[in-house]
C-alpha cells in the first residue's frame, strides 16, 4: 500500500493508505484522533471539517493521499498544550453553542477558518459561512453568538430567530 | 467504495498517459466524484488526480483579453478574481466554503449536472472549453444530462471566458442541496446578448433564444414581459413541477437583467 506523510497539528504523521482511504479515516483510524466526526459521510453536514493548508475542507470528501505533504489541523490542534481552550472553544462553552456536541468540532474549525479570513464578521456573514455546517440541536443561534463573542464583538444585539 | 489505485502526476503529459489505459478516470476536487464512488455509482480501476498539476491551476487574461481559468482552479479562487465580477459572484455562491475550497471549474463542467452553476456561465458567456487535444465552443460542448462532448480520457485544461460589457447570474437556490432550482446567466456583448438557463430543463443547460432576441433590442427586465417558456420538457420533482420551473426561469431572467444593471 502507498505511504502518505503529512503534518497533523504540528507533528509529522505518516501511514499506509489505500487509494480510497478518506482523510477522515486516516485521521480517526490511523492516527486515533477521534475529535473529527463523521455525521453524514455524504458531504452535506460539515461535522468532519478540518483545515488543510489553512483551508476548511470536508475530510470525508478528500482522499488521504491528496493530503501528501500538507499541514492539517484538527479540533485536537485547537486547545493549548496545557489544555487551555482556544478562544472559539471557550466562547462555545460560555454561550452554550453546543448541546449534544456532535457538530461542534466542525463548527469550531469552520469558525476558525472564517475568522482567519474575516476577523469581525457580521451576523449574516457568519450564518452564510456556516451554510455547510448542520446542527440538529441548537438552532444555530448560540453558535452565531459564540462566534461573535470569540471575535470580540457585542452579542447583545443578535436577533432571535 | 470499491478499491482503486490513485495516481498523482505532476504534469499534464503524465496525467494524459495515466488516463490512456482505460478503466481510469480523472479526479479533481472530488466534491462530486467521491460521493458518487461512495454510492458505488462509479467503479474506476484507477483515479488520476489533477490537483498536483500546476499548469492546470490559476487564472490569467489571455492575449485576446479573455479570462482563462485553469481546469483545476477551485471555486474559491474564481470567486476572488475581479476581471469578471458576475463569474466571481457565481463561484462565491456554489455550495458552501468547504466545497468551494476543493471543487473545481473543470470538474463541474465535465460533470455537467443539470442543476450546476458553471454550465450556465460557460454557455452564457460563449466560453471555449480547452482540452488536451482541442478547443470546444460552449455551444457544442453541452450535449445533455450529465453528458458532454468530451471523449474517453480527454482532460479539460482551461476554460476561456470572453468578458462581457455587463452580466449577472441569478440563482434560486434549492436550500438542501445548495444547487440551483433554477439559475439564469445573462451576459451582454458587442455581438449580442446570451441567456443560459440551468436547473430547469431535462436536457441540461440551454440558451433561451427568445429572451436573447428581446434583450438585444432592449436590455431591460421589461423587454421580457409576455415571454414565457413551456413546462413540457422541464425537470419535475418533489421540489417543483415543470410549469413551476418554466415560470421561475422568467422570474430569474428578469432578476439577472436587473442585477446586471
Ligand atoms: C454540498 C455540496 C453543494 C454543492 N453545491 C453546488 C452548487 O450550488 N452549484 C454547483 O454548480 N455545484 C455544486 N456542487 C458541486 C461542486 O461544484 C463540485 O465541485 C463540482 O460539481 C465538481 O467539481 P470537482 O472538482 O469536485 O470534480 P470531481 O468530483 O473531482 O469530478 C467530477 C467529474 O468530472 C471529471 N473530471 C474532473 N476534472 C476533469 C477534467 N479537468 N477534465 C475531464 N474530466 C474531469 C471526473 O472524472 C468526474 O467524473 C456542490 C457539491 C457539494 C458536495
Ligand atoms: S461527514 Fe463529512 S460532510 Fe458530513
Ligand atoms: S449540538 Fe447537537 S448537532 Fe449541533
Amino acid at each position: 500500500m502507498p505511504k502518505v506523510s503529512m503534518t497533523v497539528n504540528g507533528k509529522s504523521a505518516s501511514g499506509d493508505v489505500e487509494g480510497r482511504t478518506l482523510l477522515v479515516e486516516f485521521i480517526r483510524e490511523t492516527l486515533g484522533l477521534t475529535g473529527t466526526h463523521v455525521g453524514c459521510d455524504t458531504s452535506q453536514c460539515g461535522a468532519c471539517v478540518v483545515h488543510v493548508d489553512g483551508q476548511a475542507v470536508k475530510s470525508c470528501t478528500m482522499f488521504a493521499a491528496e493530503a501528501e505533504g500538507a499541514e492539517v489541523t484538527t479540533i485536537e490542534g485547537m486547545a493549548g498544550a496545557d489544555g487551555t481552550l482556544h478562544p472559539i472553544q471557550q466562547a462555545f462553552q460560555d454561550h452554550h453553542g453546543l448541546q449534544c456536541g456532535y457538530c461542534t468540532p466542525g463548527m469550531v474549525m469552520s469558525a476558525a477558518a472564517l475568522l482567519a479570513d474575516n476577523p469581525k464578521p457580521g451576523e449574516a456573514e457568519i450564518r452564510d459561512y456556516l451554510e455547510g455546517n448542520i446542527c440538529r440541536c441548537t438552532g444555530y443561534h448560540n453558535i452565531v453568538k459564540a462566534i461573535m463573542a470569540a471575535s470580540g464583538q457585542d452579542v447583545g444585539r443578535i436577533a432571535a430567530e | 467504495m470499491y478499491a482503486f489505485e490513485l495516481e498523482r502526476p505532476s504534469t499534464l503529459a503524465d496525467a494524459v498517459a495515466a488516463l490512456s489505459g482505460g478503466e481510469a478516470q480523472p479526479l479533481s476536487g472530488g466534491q462530486t466524484l467521491i460521493p458518487t464512488l461512495k454510492q458505488r455509482l462509479a467503479s474506476p480501476g484507477k483515479l488520476v488526480s489533477l490537483t498536483g498539476i500546476k499548469e492546470l491551476r490559476g487564472i490569467r487574461l489571455d492575449d485576446a483579453g479573455q479570462l482563462a481559468v485553469g481546469a483545476a482552479t477551485p471555486h474559491v479562487q474564481v470567486a476572488a478574481q475581479d476581471h469578471y465580477p458576475a463569474l466571481a459572484h457565481l463561484a462565491a455562491n456554489i455550495g458552501d466554503p468547504a466545497v468551494r475550497n476543493r471543487g473545481t471549474i473543470g470538474g463541474s463542467l465535465a460533470n455537467n449536472d443539470p442543476s450546476a452553476c458553471y454550465p450556465a456561465a460557460a454557455l452564457g458567456s460563449g466560453a471555449t472549453i480547452v482540452t488536451n487535444t482541442r478547443e470546444i465552443k460552449a455551444d457544442d460542448y453541452f450535449t445533455g444530462l450529465f453528458d458532454t462532448a468530451l471523449e474517453e480520457g480527454e482532460i479539460i485544461t482551461e476554460v476561456r471566458f470572453p468578458v462581457p460589457r455587463r452580466a449577472a447570474y441569478a440563482k434560486f437556490e434549492q436550500p438542501a442541496s445548495r444547487f440551483a432550482l433554477v439559475g439564469v446567466f445573462v451576459a451582454q456583448y458587442a455581438q449580442g446578448v446570451r441567456v443560459a438557463v440551468t436547473g430547469a430543463s431535462e436536457g441540461g443547460v440551454f440558451r433561451w433564444a427568445e429572451a436573447e432576441k428581446a434583450l438585444a433590442a432592449d436590455f431591460s427586465a421589461d423587454a421580457l414581459s409576455g415571454l414565457a417558456l413551456d413546462g413540457a420538457g422541464m425537470i419535475a420533482d418533489l421540489h417543483g413541477s415543470g410549469a413551476y420551473r418554466a415560470h421561475l426561469t422568467g422570474v430569474m431572467t428578469r432578476r439577472a437583467v436587473a442585477a446586471a444593471g
